[in-house]
């Protein structure tokens, strides 16, 4: 075991894709000599050299684009963009190329293409640096959405991301950085389908993801001490959802309260609502319940933020009432 | 700054079968589309359809400079395209009356052609969301030591997008083996280029991202040939990206819902004068290269070609529909891709 942090588990992905695949490249805005916006590519320009981790200019649906042509003419790009809110300027590409050109082309023109970016709140960075936007993406069609919430997940999605024969966004939040852990020496590629039991319990089952897991993890924790027992599934894949493991936690606890940092109308949280409700209506002992961000433009105050964003309070004060 | 220039001038004449092979070629497209109009009307064809009735030269001379595993990425005005770049008429045709023959399944219709044996890659219907996939295929070409080149076909309207000015510097920044086909004409859909461009001289902008961009008759296919040759020998030994302005017209209105309202009736007159069609057919006469019935030879074969293409998309079978949710994904994992 060794000691990392999650955005040096992102680093050792990236490092461990460019070494085994040549048509593996990364690029984006300050990849390079930057060494990453947030330092996760930091050192890789160095190894790898320029045209493997490839500065680009703030063109982001152009090196979107980019990256789904190169994908098309057999190199397997990982694209780079900063952050969640910058994926804005690159959405036509996102939605009208890469989502759809297999289907358009009647299965002919698969886009082996991985985009990384950054998503959340809890930085101080106000309203264009710090949304949840994922679970707009997961309402597409034709493009895996992942959320890599710990240290095995941060280093072990990439892989496996890139060969998936098709697009895949992998959100990585802004949050965890920094967040330090064990990994051990040997870790590697992971499962992406799977949605995983982070916590087992038996009263109430805590569904979140990416950022919000250790929210969920620190609720469940404050519940033991109550002596209610929460169980905690971790997503991981946003884009397809997991259904079977979400409804088999809910029917074995029968509560179920859903921890989402996107804004709760049109939320990911409300499609996974709607799937306990829709398989697993007649084992619930209450209704289903949320937790999301308030609706409001993230505020730069760091009272504000905080208020804004679910924490272990709200996600306690959620389950106490359900009554579990 | 790189200057923008007439093209460099070919052979004021080709040679005689290659003449009559371009006229076929013309004529093939200028047929098909003429039937889709029937075909549209018949409603065996529905969706928007776009014809590029007056601009086959266009097509038509930029195609003779690209090898068959060189790539090609276009627009939804893509018909002429796709069939002088190698797509069968059958199964284009098929694809238009929403075959599973069709080139993309019947999932792409007039606006979306596709076929990976001619590496054609749309039939791209956001105006400028072409142009960074072609700077991807060629950046792949590029990182993978090919000497292929990507042509990119747009239109006016593109020049507007944001898009269009991030592929040129793209592509410039990095000498990507491009060549950037603009179809100039005049129109994006029903606003002229003087009421959506400040500056409408669109080869000044090109070259602005310092690659040579060149002015080129787009009624002329000769002219259009040789200056897709010269650009291509260039950008395929390291030259980077090309630019052609391709100053052409469309005969008929933009899709077959515009009544074509904002279109000077004299100036459509003035532009079907310069028929590229009948431009070639003087010119290969005026040099004896045109002998007797080989123009009504051409128009036979055609005739039957298109006859054949629609007897086989109306003989062709709809997909079935439990194949809906079919390629949304990938269905065998694997590297296969479109290179």
């Amino acid at each position: 075991m060794s000691t990392v942090t999650y955005r040096e588990a992102l680093r050792m992905a990236l490092d461990d894709a460019l070494r085994r695949d040549e048509r593996v490249f990364l690029m984006g805005e300050d990849v390079g000599r930057y060494g990453g916006c947030y330092a996760v590519s930091l050192g890789l320009l160095e190894e790898f050299g320029p045209e493997r981790v490839r500065d680009t200019p703030l063109s982001e649906s152009g090196f979107v684009g980019a990256g789904i042509g190169a994908a098309l003419g057999g190199m397997r790009p990982i694209v780079e963009i900063m952050t969640v809110n910058f994926s804005l300027l690159a959405l036509d590409q996102i939605v009208n190329n890469a989502a759809t050109l297999l289907y358009m082309s009647g299965g002919q023109f698969n886009v082996p293409l991985v985009i990384r970016m950054t998503t959340g709140a809890g930085r101080q960075l106000g309203a264009q640096h710090s949304h949840s936007l994922e679970g707009w993406y997961t309402h597409i069609p034709g493009i895996r959405i992942l959320a890599p919430a710990t240290l095995e997940d941060a280093r072990g999605m990439l892989w496996p991301a890139l060969c998936d024969p098709d697009p895949v966004l992998l959100f990585e939040h802004g949050a965890l950085y920094n967040e330090q852990g064990e990994l051990a020496d040997d870790a590697g590629s992971v499962d992406l389908d799977a949605a995983v039991v982070r916590r087992e319990g038996s009263d109430v089952t805590i569904v979140s993801y990416g950022g919000m897991l250790r929210v969920a993890l620190g609720a469940a924790d404050g519940l033991a001490e109550e002596g209610i027992s929460a169980e905690v599934v971790d997503l991981r894949s946003l884009r397809p959802l997991d259904t079977a493991t979400i409804v088999s936690s809910v029917v074995r606890t029968h509560r179920a309260v859903v921890v989402d940092e996107g804004w709760r109308t049109g939320s990911l949280s409300a499609e996974v609502s709607a799937r306990i409700v829709e398989q697993a209506f007649y084992d619930l002992d209450a209704p289903v319940a949320r937790v999301c961000t308030a609706e409001v433009p993230m505020p730069y105050a760091k009272h504000l933020e905080d208020e804004a964003t679910p924490q272990v309070r709200d996600v306690v004060s959620a389950v106490h009432m359900l009554g579990a | 700054m790189t200057e923008a220039a007439p093209a460099p001038a070919g052979a004021s004449s080709p040679e005689p079968a290659h003449g009559l092979y371009l006229l076929r070629e013309m004529v093939r497209i200028r047929r098909f589309e003429e039937r889709c109009v029937e075909l549209y009307s018949d409603m065996r064809i529905r969706g928007f359809l776009h014809l590029g009735i007056g601009e086959e030269a266009c097509a038509v001379g930029v195609m003779q400079a690209l090898n068959g595993d060189d790539a090609v990425v276009a627009t939804y005005r893509e018909h002429g395209h796709a069939l002088a770049r190698g797509v069968t008429m059958r199964s284009a045709m098929a694809e238009l009356e929403g075959k599973v023959e069709g080139c993309s399944r019947g999932r792409g219709g007039s606006m979306h052609l596709f076929d990976k044996a001619t590496r054609f890659f749309g039939g791209n219907a956001i105006v400028g969301g072409g142009l960074p996939l072609a700077v991807g295929l060629a950046l792949a070409d590029h990182m993978q030591g090919r000497s292929q080149v990507t042509a990119c076909f747009f239109g006016d309207g593109a020049v507007a997008e944001g898009e269009f000015h991030e592929s040129m510097n793209l592509a410039a920044l990095w000498h990507l083996p491009v060549l950037f086909c603009c179809e100039n004409n005049l129109y994006a859909m029903g606003t002229a280029l003087e009421s959506s461009e400040s500056e409408t001289d669109l080869s000044l902008k090109a070259a602005s991202y310092r690659m040579p961009a060149w002015e080129v008759d787009g009624m002329d296919v000769v002219a259009v040939e040789a200056a897709a040759v010269a650009a291509t020998e260039a950008v395929r030994v390291g030259g980077g990206p090309h630019f052609l302005e391709l100053r052409t017209y469309r005969f008929r209105a933009h899709s077959m819902y515009d009544p074509d309202r904002y279109r000077d009736k004299a100036e459509i007159e003035g532009w079907k004068h310069r028929d590229p069609i009948d431009h070639l057919v003087q010119q290969l006469a005026s040099v004896g290269s045109l002998g007797e019935g080989e123009l009504e030879q051409i128009e036979q074969d055609v005739d039957a070609e298109v006859d054949d293409a629609v007897a086989f998309a109306d003989a062709g079978t709809l997909e079935p529909i439990e194949d809906l949710e079919r390629f949304v994904v990938t269905e065998a994992p694997g590297p296969g891709t479109g290179s």
